[in-house]
């Protein structure tokens, strides 16, 4: 009788994670994990140059992705992961920076390092992954919070105004802004795989269940039937006015790609106007941008 | 450790006429530095000014960021982007970099600050002097770590020791402050830059083994770990959490111990070789002032007129202020009568001082508030109280 190897199942994504690190830490039913499948996909069918591709995050559930993934990857500090990218994108042109964190660390501690960056037109991917709440500590009101959605700093539900953050992005300057939710997977790849192939801030944000405290906190379900919700709940509306893309609490989701403009990124125009004002005496800085331009 | 040639292209050599801010700026030049994440804040702003004016033709990057949270997070991602990079700052700004300074000892990143001190706290006295961030430069961080405090007394030295700063950054993978004030960052003097091949420094401590053996965070030798840059194929991970050996998070008391003792001890272990101190006449000195920075040069004048009254007096400088010189203070105050302390603040190194000396000799505090030097007849006062 011919022996039959019994094959070790494996994980399709296993040279783009660190193995030894898994399980990971993230709740049954938590989207992170999807958003980072849909990440690990893009590079895949982008053929990505796996050395010069780089993760930061900052604090938080979103913060471990840098964790995970097999490549030269950074655990940063709350909220300044947007800084610390900035730094190594520029001390290290030809590498793409993907920023990797949450809607607190971005847009509540980071949120001054988030608009600065946009402006800039820094060359950073910059994926949101939004749970409307701070997680990691135990499901406290954000600035991503919908109105009168339970917290529990927010018991009595919130009614603080909540960021739109397509809306942030474009009005700060992003040059790629995208929203979808994380059972969009294909459509969450191919945002990410056309951010990755462009030059400029590129803010990608990802609609995502906390099933251990948000959902719960809400009475919202489980994982998988939030999960479905908020995709039963979106509309595609491609090019749609960021102005008109707030969230209701359990309301109708806008997805989609919202923005998509070309302006040189921040290296660009810093070599093109150092060359228009210094012409020999300046040194060109970056390769990639010199070829490029 | 390597030490090589400075790369020519930063080097302004020559013999100017310069204020300590714009030193230090070409003090990091000189050193490589090529990277700058600054934020504008008096009294040190200079030194931004003139980095942002000098790099575009030297290659390399200056950039403004939003605050000074950003420009030191910015520090540290363009240090594994394989550059040196260095920053200055005042009180205030010093404040919001502790957070990111936790996480350069942490991550083992070398780095320059330069703090061109004024008098605090909070807004305090931005255009006038200070010496008051002293122990924020030794503490101000949470958690336990060990850094480096450089204190510069004249623009010359707010050069050679920027260079020396990065020197030391790269030798310890530390962060190094530059702790100078707003007296010497806009004082001008001379300021002898020497040729390039005459600038020796040292090479950051780059891994080159394979790939499969890299551990970041495994110790060599020496204490140090070997580094990497992004972009290189090591695909590494590296965290601000306490790490193994493979820079992976390991939460626990076994792993902590590891962590926070070799933070410390390759510092406290190599104090030795780091501490630099200026002694005059201390060799039978009843009477020695400790000073550093603007305030060693206005002692000057105390001390020669202590010396015209027949006071026995010695001087000792301190150019590294951390890690601080305990064991020969330790030594002296077995010598001597007592120890006399001006500062530009309410008591700080003082109290190293103190805890060096124990119970040898007396240890005379000479605070100043802030706002301008001492007037040199307070420290003679002390002087002659200390030697009755």
């Amino acid at each position: 009788m011919k022996k039959v190897e019994k094959r070790e199942p494996k994980n399709p994504k296993e040279d783009l994670l660190r193995m030894d690190r898994i399980p990971h830490i993230w709740c049954a039913g938590c989207g992170i994990g999807t958003v980072v499948t849909s990440f690990t996909e893009a590079i895949k069918k982008n053929k990505e140059d796996l050395d010069k591709l780089t993760v930061v995050s900052g604090i938080g559930c979103t913060g471990r992705v840098a964790g995970y993934v097999k490549l030269d990857s950074f655990h940063s500090t709350h909220g300044r992961a947007i800084p610390f990218a900035t730094g190594l994108k520029l001390a290290n042109p030809d590498m793409k920076v993907v920023v990797f964190s949450g809607d607190g660390d971005l847009t509540g501690i980071g949120g001054n390092h988030f608009i600065h960056a946009a402006r800039r037109n820094m060359d950073l991917l910059v994926i949101c992954v939004n749970n409307f709440n701070y997680a990691m500590t135990g499901g406290q009101v954000a600035a991503t919070t919908p109105l009168t959605a339970n917290a529990s700093t927010a018991p009595y539900g919130n009614y603080e105004y909540p960021f739109s953050l397509p809306y942030l992005a474009e009005a700060a300057g992003a040059t790629y802004v995208a929203r979808w939710t994380a059972l969009h997977l294909r459509r969450v790849t191919k945002s990410i795989q056309e951010a990755l192939s462009r030059k400029g801030f590129s803010f990608i944000e990802v609609i995502t269940p906390c099933v251990t405290l948000y959902a719960r906190r809400n009475r919202l379900g489980d994982g998988l039937n939030l999960l479905k919700y908020y995709y039963d709940k979106s509309e595609i509306i491609h090019g749609a006015d960021t102005r008109t893309v707030d969230i209701d609490y359990q309301g109708k989701l806008i997805v989609g790609k919202f923005v998509e403009k070309d302006k040189p990124d921040y290296l660009t125009a810093m070599n093109r106007h150092f060359t228009n004002v210094l012409g020999d005496d300046y040194q060109l800085y970056g390769r990639i941008n010199h070829e490029k331009d | 450790m390597k030490k090589v040639k400075t790369d020519p292209k930063g080097v302004l050599t020559g013999t100017h006429y310069l204020d300590g801010d714009y030193a230090i700026a070409e003090g990091g030049l000189a050193a490589g530095c090529r990277f700058f994440g600054g934020y504008p804040i008096t009294p040190s702003t200079e030194t931004a000014e003139h980095f942002s004016e000098r790099i575009p033709k030297i290659g390399g990057i200056f950039i403004q960021m939003e605050d000074e949270l950003a420009s030191m997070a910015s520090l540290i991602g363009a240090v594994w982007g394989g550059q040196k990079a260095m920053t200055v700052t005042s009180g205030p700004g010093f404040s919001l970099m502790m957070e990111n300074i936790g996480l350069a000892c942490m991550m083992e990143i070398p780095l320059v600050v330069a703090n061109v001190q004024r008098g605090g706290p909070s807004t305090g006295l931005p255009t006038l002097t200070g010496q008051q961030d002293m122990m924020q430069a030794k503490w101000g961080s949470h958690g336990d770590y060990e850094i480096i405090a450089l204190c510069p007394d004249s623009p010359q030295e707010c050069f050679d020791l920027t260079i020396d700063a990065f020197n030391l950054s790269e030798t310890y993978r530390v962060p190094v402050f530059v702790m100078t004030d707003e007296c010497v960052g806009h004082m001008h003097e001379k300021v002898i830059i020497p040729p390039a091949e005459e600038i020796e420094v040292v090479e950051r401590k780059w891994y080159k083994g394979p790939v499969e053996d890299y551990l970041p965070y495994k110790n060599d030798k020496d204490g140090i770990p070997f580094m990497v840059k992004a972009g290189d194929g090591y695909r590494f991970h590296t965290t601000g959490l306490t790490h193994d050996e493979r820079g992976y998070p390991a939460i626990n008391a076994e792993c902590q111990k590891v962590n926070v003792t070799h933070i410390i001890e390759k510092i406290r272990g190599n104090a030795d070789k780091i501490i630099r101190i200026e002694e005059n006449d201390t060799d039978d000195a009843e009477v020695v002032v400790i000073s550093y920075g603007i305030t060693s040069r206005v002692a000057v004048r105390a001390v020669q007129q202590a010396k015209k009254a027949g006071i026995k007096i010695g001087t000792l400088r301190l150019i590294t202020a951390w890690p601080f010189p305990e064991k020969r203070i330790k030594h002296l105050a077995k010598k001597v009568k007592a120890f006399v302390v001006p500062e530009i603040n309410y008591g700080q190194m003082v109290r190293e001082v103190e805890r060096s000396a124990g119970n040898n000799c007396k240890v005379v505090s000479v605070p100043h508030c802030g706002g301008w030097v001492h007037d040199p007849q307070d420290i003679l006062d002390a002087i002659k109280e200390a030697v009755k």
